[in-house]
């Protein structure tokens, strides 16, 4: 059998006899028509033959999207996202859909209407979110790569806890075009992979101006040019707000070894402040909570997705059908959104955090007035248990703290695996300025070829 | 000033969900611990901060007006799940 045929058999035996529940649609019919492709020489690309999985808020033409919701249940979209054009013009062969937390909004992949994602690595605890799905394929073989969306650590969250690589990166460097949106100020697709080499190859692939998204930004660069092993004279910036209380322990002892190791390779470290970080949750959830009650309204039932039952008048089918058609956590958002943008709250919730959001971003900006990029650990704990968060949504928000500071402020961040916790992977991120992923692919590849984090879980 | 049953039930209203009771107590309650945390911001000062809207600074996106083929309607139509004679078919307004 020709090679890249065998390797989509490979990962569908894989995925066949998987616990992970990693995707919500396979398309192995689909994926061996481009693998055969590829074997006969008929495509080519940067990523020919290679499997990418696909986050399912990410629309695939002619294939099941669902943004792990009922509500969409049954929808082919008509078109491909400009990410997944981008990956089919490079020979990448999809794989499926990945489960992920409902319309991208959780920490664990718990909130999916198709069950809950398993971590590879102890199959009762979350694999992280909302990518849990992209991370634990990426970790457990079941793909090659995969792509994600961050929108407050949606793609290293996961990374961080699968024990693999993911980049979320500078706020429209990446199309949002065919991505559905949650919040749309701040997210944006990023790749997971198994290595940092990987993960800038794809970065290469989907990076780069469409005129079809207005948020686009046109940059030009290459990141594969910048997987260098070499960190002398580079600066890196440890902010001391995100080794505060909650941490673990042993998340924080592993970070720290990995900025000593880097300063042992030639780079110098030093302490740095981002004062208004304690206030970067509140503003990150009142806004994505209301950008998330504007965006959802769009799930009417009417052009797409669930209809259920008699037609009433307009008010009352709509609510019921998004009664039936939206989870807990979806509700509790579009809730929350619509309360702060309410008459006479407006001000309060949404402008406020708004203007947080820009001393955030100052803050950003003067450190990297003095330092390269900032290293700080991407979740202040390891994988938590399935269900540990059920009942009590805010401190499940409390994990999110190292990370949505990043997408306030637009700056790409890149999470490496830095050590291990009993058997639970932990993850670093290295932080950038604005365009400057160059510098964080250069500092995690010199550190992930000078470490030993990039295990496989065991009895994979 | 605390979120009350009644008040969850006017926002779930405003935002078209349909909420049993069960889940309008459960959010009352939750969504006071949530506010209530979100009160921190009101401690920083923010006078004479401007609100950043788009990250990079954004503004006045143009295209080119193109003419360019539509979605076929059959294509549009797809995923409906109620249309009729070519157009989508929803509830009654009045």
């Amino acid at each position: 059998m020709a090679l890249y045929e065998e390797s989509v058999h490979k990962a569908f035996d894989r995925i066949k006899h998987s616990k992970l529940n990693a995707y919500i649609t396979l398309d192995k019919e689909g994926a061996l028509e481009t693998a055969g492709k590829v074997d006969d020489g008929k495509v080519s690309g940067r990523l020919a033959g290679m499997t990418v999985a696909v986050k399912d808020c990410i629309t695939t033409k002619g294939l099941l999207t669902t943004c792990g919701s009922k509500i969409l249940s049954g929808y082919v979209p008509p078109f491909d996202a400009e990410v997944v054009a981008r990956l089919r013009k490079e020979g990448a062969v999809i794989t499926g859909k990945t489960n992920m937390d409902e319309f991208a909004m959780g920490t664990s992949t718990e909130s999916s209407y198709y069950g809950p994602t398993k971590n590879p690595w102890d199959l009762t605890r979350v694999p992280g979110g909302s990518s849990g799905g992209s991370g634990a394929a990426v970790a457990g073989l079941e793909c090659r790569m995969a792509l994600g969306t961050d929108t407050g650590g949606s793609v290293r969250c996961p990374a961080s806890f699968c024990g693999v690589v993911g980049i979320k990166p500078t706020y429209g460097l990446v199309s949002r075009y065919g991505v559905i949106a949650y919040a749309n100020s701040l997210e944006q697709v990023g790749p997971m992979a198994r290595n940092v080499s990987d993960a800038a190859l794809l970065l290469d692939v989907i990076a780069g101006h469409d005129p079809k998204d207005s948020t686009s930004v046109p940059h030009d660069a290459c990141y594969t040019d910048h997987l260098v092993e070499d960190v002398k004279g580079l600066t890196i910036g440890v902010p001391k707000e995100y080794f505060g209380e909650g941490t673990d322990k042993k998340v924080d002892n592993a970070v720290w070894s990995a900025i000593m190791k880097l300063d042992k390779l030639g780079a110098d470290y030093k302490e740095v402040s981002l004062p208004h970080t304690k206030y970067a949750l509140s503003a990150y959830y009142i806004i994505a909570m209301c950008e998330a009650s504007s965006n959802l309204a769009r799930f009417d039932g009417l052009r797409y997705g669930l209809r259920i039952g008699k037609d009433e008048n307009w008010h009352t089918t709509f609510s019921r059908i998004r009664a039936e058609g939206f989870g807990e956590e979806v509700k509790r958002r579009i809730m929350l959104g619509t309360y702060a943008l309410s008459e006479g709250y407006y001000g309060k919730y949404y402008l406020k955090a708004l203007k947080v959001r820009t001393l955030i971003k100052q803050d950003f900006e003067k450190v990297f007035k003095g330092v390269d990029v900032l290293a700080a650990p991407t979740m202040p704990t390891t994988a938590f248990k399935i269900g540990e968060h059920a009942d009590d949504p805010l401190s499940m928000y409390m994990a999110d703290i190292d990370t949505v500071p990043v997408n306030l402020a637009g700056v790409p961040s890149i999470s490496v695996p830095c050590g291990f916790a009993g058997k639970l992977p932990i993850g670093i991120q290295f932080i950038g300025g604005f365009f400057d992923e160059p510098k964080i692919i250069r500092t995690a590849h010199t550190y992930e070829l000078n470490t030993d984090f990039q295990k496989l879980p065991e009895g994979f | 000033m605390a979120i009350s049953v009644k008040d969850v039930q006017h926002i779930a209203s405003l935002a078209c969900v349909d909420l049993n009771e069960t889940e309008q107590e459960r959010f009352a309650k939750q969504f006071n611990s949530i506010l209530e945390y979100f009160k921190e911001l009101d401690g920083l000062n923010t006078e004479g901060v401007e609100p950043t809207y788009h990250v990079i600074g954004l503004n006045n996106v143009f295209r080119e007006d193109d003419a360019y083929e539509p979605l076929p309607q059959e294509e549009a139509l797809k995923n409906a799940p109620r249309h009729e004679k070519g157009y989508f078919k929803g509830p009654r307004i009045v």
